[in-house]
């Protein structure tokens, strides 16, 4: 061979060039890939929106099934008020995320709310982000149409240990929200906290954590508070209390009955 | 593994030669990379829960270690002493990489449940050792060969004590139910899921009882007093 193959600058070379032809490639198939894989997320979203109105579908069945319940998909801002936007294709991590780092103002943020409605049930899907111990959480709680009972609910993380935080995954934590109400009776906002000992678990605004996963309770309970803050406020301009009977309603009848009368 | 390797004798050696044959069934038994070598351990204890998780975890192991064995022995004589262990490691780093992303894009719900695991594929002890041992010092054929048995001997392995771990933990085998519904304590029957079979300790037990039976009956593997 008519080169050192162990010179110094064979070395650098070769080092060089291997990086890049590797970086290339998967640069490339990553890109090639992209579509499947947003596509798996995307349908993933709507599963998880799903199971938070009690709706267990297949990955692959999810859109038609999102289709089917979700009759619309609105944003709002920080203060409840609706806002424009795509709801469905808010990246709300990134958006939390921008927000923990300083980047993103709060009263900039946006929240999507997905109306469902499953046999007949008017439901508010509201998503929400936190943190837990390793990294981010995320779950849909979805509301009944009085604004203040929790419906379903299900959560999701990136890393937490198996065992002990990742269990806000299964059905142990999250068959503790239906049920549960994010206001007191006279409308003041309550949210819904986790508790540490399993004592509390007679609070309608709270459940039990999980043992041996404080840090991510801790997160799933600041996650609660802070996100159904702004729900609450939303909830509150849409559902209207039950108002007294009034003076329009009458109004018509008797125009009714006037219109009735003989000329 | 019969007579079909009775290739056109050229001077050269033959495709399926009978030392080309024994790079393939050695990993098989007498030298296999988990029981023998005692490699890979790790994502044997961790993958085992479901047949599903260890048949994906396997061929993810089998494409990296078969590719990397060629394109490192094709390599062989350009890589710098120096930094040759660097350049294993960026092989297999980006074929790991490359596993991952593919998974992600065709098989979703498996990449969830294996995802990290795929990307401890890189630290599995098989594959640099199948790369610096091998693969830096034997022509690209050999290597492949070399590689699929050691992918192999590790895949049976894992779907062996997934088998076991699956079927007693949770009563079916590749999501399909094998102990029927009526039979658990739940409906009625007596049957209970051994909650054991699901944690990590009784993957390395049953990885020990598979080593003793190997060297109860391979004469090869014992040792002498």
């Amino acid at each position: 061979m008519a080169f050192d193959k162990n010179s110094n600058s064979f070395t650098f070379i070769f080092a060089t060039v291997m990086v890049v032809v590797v970086g290339t490639l998967l640069a490339v198939t990553f890109l090639a890939l992209k579509p499947e894989y947003d596509e798996n997320v995307r349908r993933e979203k709507m599963q998880n929106i799903l199971a938070s109105v009690n709706v267990k579908v297949e990955r692959d069945a999810a859109p038609a099934k999102y289709d089917e319940l979700i009759k619309e998909t609105l944003l709002v801002d920080a203060n409840g008020k609706p806002a424009d936007g795509d709801a469905f294709g808010l990246d709300v991590l990134k958006q939390y995320k921008d927000w923990k780092a300083g980047v993103g103002k709060a009263e900039d943020m946006k929240f999507p709310v997905y109306k469902a409605t499953v046999e007949g049930k008017e439901l508010f899907v509201l998503p929400m982000v936190g943190t837990g111990l390793w990294g981010p959480v995320w779950g849909y709680v979805s509301v009944q149409n009085d604004g203040r009972t929790i419906f379903g609910s299900t959560f999701d993380h990136k890393g937490e240990t198996p065992g002990l935080g990742a269990e806000i995954a299964t059905p142990i934590f999250i068959d503790q929200f239906p049920g549960k109400t994010i206001t007191e009776e006279d409308g003041s906002y309550t949210g819904i906290k986790v508790y540490k000992g399993g004592s509390q678990t007679t609070d309608p605004h709270g459940v039990d954590g999980i043992s041996g996963g404080t840090i991510t309770s801790d997160g799933v309970s600041e996650m609660l508070q802070r996100t159904l803050a702004t729900y609450d406020k939303y909830l509150k301009s849409v559902v209207a209390p039950p108002a007294p009977p009034v003076a329009e309603p009458l109004a018509t009848d008797s125009t009714t009955i006037l219109s009735a009368l003989p000329q | 593994m019969s007579t079909e390797t009775a290739a056109p004798a050229k001077p050269a050696e033959g495709l399926f030669s009978k030392k080309n044959r024994k790079l393939i069934t050695d990993p098989l038994n007498d030298n296999n990379p988990i029981t023998v070598q005692v490699l890979g351990i790790c994502s044997a204890l961790a993958i085992t829960v479901k047949v599903q998780n260890a048949v994906v975890m396997s061929l993810s192991v089998l494409a990296v270690v078969v590719v990397g064995n060629m394109v490192i022995s094709a390599l062989r004589n350009l890589i710098p002493g120096r930094i040759r262990i660097i350049a294993q490691l960026v092989i297999a780093a980006g074929l790991v990489t490359l596993v991952d992303i593919v998974l992600k894009a065709y098989v979703y719900d498996v990449s969830k449940q294996v995802g990290v695991y795929v990307g401890l594929i890189i630290t599995n002890c098989i594959l640099m050792g199948r790369y610096e041992a091998f693969a830096m010092g034997n022509k690209v054929w050999p290597s492949a060969l070399d590689g699929l048995g050691n992918s192999l001997g590790y895949a049976w392995l894992l779907v062996v004590v997934a088998f076991f771990r699956e079927l007693f933990g949770n009563g079916s085998i590749m999501g399909l139910r094998i102990i029927p519904n009526e039979w658990y304590a739940t409906a009625g029957g007596g049957y209970f899921n051994n909650n054991m079979m699901i944690l990590p300790p009784m993957a390395l037990v049953l990885v020990g009882i598979i080593i003793w039976i190997q060297r109860a009956r391979n004469t090869k593997l014992i040792e002498q007093a």
